[in-house]
């Protein structure tokens, strides 16, 4: 037997919720990072699913063009999080804020 | 019933590497869990008959994007154990809140029924994700954005060098 | 002759832009150059436009031969209003008189200025002045006289309060202006009123046959705007309390706003327009109406100043009245006429006081003064041909002008033979004040303080008194009873219309022997009782309340002080107090409201990513189910 798009659609969503989760409550940059990436995931198993159900392939471009963002993002988001370990010894976002409020 | 098996096992293990993701203490095997999702995913992706996008999330993702975190994670210190104690007031409530909420929303929408919709592709003929497919696709009808999108990791590589390039002022300026 | 119609519409821009020039070079290099060259540039700049407009009116001087339109470049092409110089009879006789009058006060006013600290300015401010009076005589559309009309309103501000560190110069330029806008406020309703009927602001099309769009209401209404344009810049009742408080301004430069350019640009306006005039009686006879009254109630004022300068200030008033009552008698060739040759005879009397000022060391006041025909001979002599002059004794000039505008308004008949009533008076009036003003300061007992010293002034200023003597004496001639040499200039200007033409034949004869008789009574009354210390008290224990009521203008000053500035200062201070406690305070309420939202919002900007991400997705959660109750 198939199994429909809303299971996808499920696993989709709690992934995604698995990756809102680590962001809020994880303070290491990186593992914040890796939460986004797992965000950015469960969205592209929704686009997979959809366009198999819909019969469009379109759906795995869109993952593709994804997957490139996802990329791009990274090289640079990882820099910025070297440069800042460099120039203050943490990856801690909470030791980097420097509001007083 | 095959496709069943599959999709059981391997959203077991999505679920699970991401939950290692979220939970554990040390990086190393945070990357470790993000790594399984990644895996299991591309497997899902296969199940899906999406072959080129499987293989370029196992080349990429995992290859490439993964190995970029543990290079980093190894550089900025890999025995770094993080206190999960939580210190900004608050935070520990808001995030479980909006958790729970958005959890609670994914599970109404799902049990509306709003996903359930009628499946077209399977059974006539299946979406064929190979790769003459999606180039042919993408090359044709999404010429425009790919090109972009190299623009796009070119000026993505030249902000990387131009971090690393920059010097630490030095003292810290505060 | 056609050599120099081509010569005038090529060059004729020159008459605006030199003097312009001259502006612009004393502004930024004046300041730099030994005194008096900044003088000699100036007056050289005024010098050479009097050159070219004389040559380029030549063609011009006999008479017969239309206008020419020179355009210089597009302006305002929308609403027809290009910068375009129109050269036709008329405006060659106004940049004649700005030119060569302006010309001779600059040159005056080289010695006068002599060691004053702001000499170079003063020059620049002068040239500024011809510049937008000759853009106003020289405009070819309404938008373009309004441009000259504003700018010398501004010039005379800077010139009247030149000495702005006295407070009295300081608030007569404030006058000056603020009483003028009243003026502004006519002729920007005029503007609008003939850009709503015509659609354009051009002469060419406005003032060509106005009558197939204007009814006669409506032309009423436009010349009524325009009157009042007129009643500001020309100083006629009710608004002409500016001009005797200007002349807390350099003495030439009083010459040059109430002689040669400022205040006869309102009699220019009424001239120009005398198409949309000609089309309607009631309009031409309010117009006539204000210049008579003005004319005897600034006579009148006149006869009780004892300040060297009030007397020609009133004077100016009343004489700018008479030119009022030659337009609004649709003599307009009579009007421009007069306007000429007072132009002439009270720069001259505004010089020549200047000269007498100059020498006695700043003091104005005539009581002090007596008898100062021997030590300033040429000052004297000269001054006593301008009163002559002005007070209408053939064969001087003003006798001439007019008579002219009496003999027109009279030959229209009925309602105009009141106003021409008024006149005879006026012109009784105006001979014996300006004898009595004659006597007082050239003749009788010196009466001076210990410590002047009179002396003749010298030729820089002297010249151009002599210069304009001449002028005031023989200029009349170009246009006489049996040779209308001016009137004939003029009439390619005044083409369409239906001019009033001075009376003719033995009608003639007699109202010029009443207006000679008048004027020769008036001077010898004057003579009379000035001369003899006796008569002199005797009279002025008789008038005693006349005069001493014309010494304070009939408080109308005050008046208005009271009726007018009062209550406009009140409701000013009322919105003052309005806009600091409520305008005010809602803005500043409204700020502190902020910043208190500020100060209470402020532990949210905690800088900690975390936080900020709770509520990323508590905003994301809104938006989704936002989305799904749209049921996308």
């Amino acid at each position: 037997m198939t199994v429909g798009p809303a299971w996808y659609m499920l696993l989709a969503a709690g992934l995604f919720v698995i990756g809102i989760a680590g962001v809020l409550t994880r303070r290491n940059a990186l593992i914040m990072f890796m939460s986004i990436e797992l965000m950015l995931n469960a969205v592209n198993l929704t686009f997979i699913a959809a366009g198999t159900a819909l019969g469009d392939l379109s759906g795995q471009v869109a993952v593709f063009f994804v997957l490139v963002v996802a990329a791009a993002e990274v090289v640079v988001g990882l820099a910025i999080v070297v440069a800042v370990y460099r120039r203050r010894g943490t990856a801690n976002v909470d030791e980097l804020s420097e509001m007083s409020g | 019933m095959s496709e069943l098996v599959i999709f059981v096992v391997a959203g077991a293990g999505a679920l699970a590497g991401a939950l290692t993701l979220i939970l554990a203490k040390h990086p190393v095997y945070s990357a470790l869990g993000m790594l399984g999702t990644l895996f299991s995913l591309a497997v899902l992706y296969v199940s899906q008959l999406a072959h080129f996008v499987a293989a370029v999330q196992v080349v990429v993702y995992a290859g490439a994007i993964m190995t970029l975190f543990l290079f980093v994670i190894m550089l900025i210190g890999v025995d770094q154990v993080e206190d999960t104690s939580e210190t900004i007031r608050g935070q520990r409530v808001g995030a479980i809140g909006v958790v729970a909420a958005f959890a609670i929303l994914s599970g109404y929408l799902w049990l509306s029924g709003i996903f359930s919709w009628e499946v077209v592709g399977t059974g006539t003929e299946p979406v064929n994700g190979s790769i003459e497919a999606t180039g042919q696709l993408l090359f044709a009808e999404w010429v425009l954005p790919f090109e972009v999108t190299s623009l796009l990791l070119i000026v993505a590589s030249v902000g990387a060098v131009g971090l690393a390039l920059f010097k630490p002022r030095k003292a810290e300026d505060e | 002759m056609d050599q120099l119609v081509t010569f005038a519409e090529q060059w004729i821009w020159l008459v605006i832009a030199l003097p312009l020039a001259g502006f612009v070079f004393n502004h930024f290099l004046g300041s730099r150059l030994p005194e008096p060259l900044a003088g000699v540039i100036a007056t050289l700049a005024s010098g050479s436009a009097f050159v070219v407009a004389l040559v380029a009116a030549l063609p011009w001087i006999d008479g017969g031969r239309h206008g020419v339109t020179v355009e210089l470049w597009d302006w305002m092409p929308s609403i027809g209003a290009e910068f375009e110089i129109l050269w036709d009879p008329l405006s060659i006789a106004m940049t004649l008189l700005v030119t060569g009058v302006g010309t001779l006060i600059h040159l005056y006013s080289v010695g006068y200025m002599h060691g004053d600290g702001r000499f170079s300015r003063y020059f620049t401010y002068l040239n500024l002045f011809a510049t937008s009076m000759l853009i106003l005589v020289l405009a070819n559309n309404f938008a373009m006289v309004f441009l000259g009309w504003e700018a010398v309103g501004m010039c005379s501000y800077l010139l009247i309060s030149f000495w702005y560190t006295k407070p009295v110069a300081a608030e007569a330029g404030k006058k000056a202006f603020v009483v003028n806008r009243i003026g502004d406020f006519g002729f920007i309703l005029g503007l609008v009123a003939v850009f709503a009927f015509f659609g354009t602001m051009s002469f060419d099309e406005v003032l060509v046959e106005p009558g197939a769009v204007l009814d006669q209401n409506w032309a009423t209404a436009i010349g009524i705007a325009f009157l009042v344009a007129a009643i500001g810049k020309s100083a006629q009742i009710p608004l002409y309390v500016w001009l005797p408080d200007a002349m807390a301004g350099p003495t030439p430069a009083s010459a040059l706003i109430h002689a040669a350019t400022m205040v006869t640009a309102g009699v220019y306006l009424i001239a120009r327009s005398a198409a949309i005039f000609d089309l309607s009686e009631t309009a031409l006879m309010a117009v006539a109406t204000v210049g008579a009254l003005t004319a005897l109630w600034a006579a009148i004022i006149a006869m009780g100043q004892n300040d060297i300068k009030g007397v020609l200030a009133y004077s100016t008033i009343s004489q700018l009245g008479y030119m009022v009552v030659g337009v609004g008698s649709a003599a307009f060739t009579a009007g421009i006429f007069h306007l000429i040759t007072h132009g002439v005879f009270k720069a001259l009397l505004f010089l020549g006081a200047g000269s007498v000022i100059h020498s006695m060391g700043d003091e104005q006041d005539m009581r002090k003064m007596g008898g100062l025909l021997k030590k300033m001979p040429v000052t004297g002599w000269t001054m006593a041909v301008a009163t002559l002059a002005i007070a209408g004794i053939p064969p001087l000039a003003g006798f001439w002008s007019k008579d002219e505008i009496l003999s027109a308004a009279f030959n229209r008949g009925g309602y105009y033979q009141f106003i021409w009533a008024l006149g005879i008076i006026t012109a009784v009036l105006t001979a014996f004040y300006m004898t009595r003003w004659f006597v007082l300061v050239f003749l009788g007992e010196p009466r001076w303080d210990s410590d002047a010293h009179p002396h003749e002034s010298p030729g820089v200023m002297t010249l151009p008194l002599v210069l304009l003597a001449v002028g005031a004496a023989v200029i009349g001639v170009i246009n006489t009873p049996w040779r209308l040499g001016f009137e004939h200039f003029l009439e390619p200007s005044f083409e369409s219309i239906h001019l009033q033409h001075a009376a003719e034949g033995t009608i003639a004869w007699v109202i010029a022997g009443i207006a000679t008789i008048g004027a020769i009574a008036g001077v010898a009354f004057g003579y009379l009782t000035y001369r003899n210390r006796e008569r002199k008290e005797r009279f002025e224990r008789g008038a005693s309340r006349l005069l001493s009521g014309a010494e304070r203008g009939f408080g109308v000053d005050g008046f208005y002080g009271k009726r007018v500035v009062a209550p406009l200062a009140a409701t000013a201070e009322a919105s003052a107090r309005f806009d600091s406690k409520v305008v005010d305070g809602a803005v500043n309420g409204l700020a502190a409201l902020v910043a208190k939202a500020g100060t209470a919002l402020q532990p949210l900007q905690s800088g900690f990513v975390r936080s900020y991400g709770v509520g990323l997705v508590a905003g994301t959660l809104v938006l989704v189910v936002w989305f799904v109750m749209r049921g996308v």
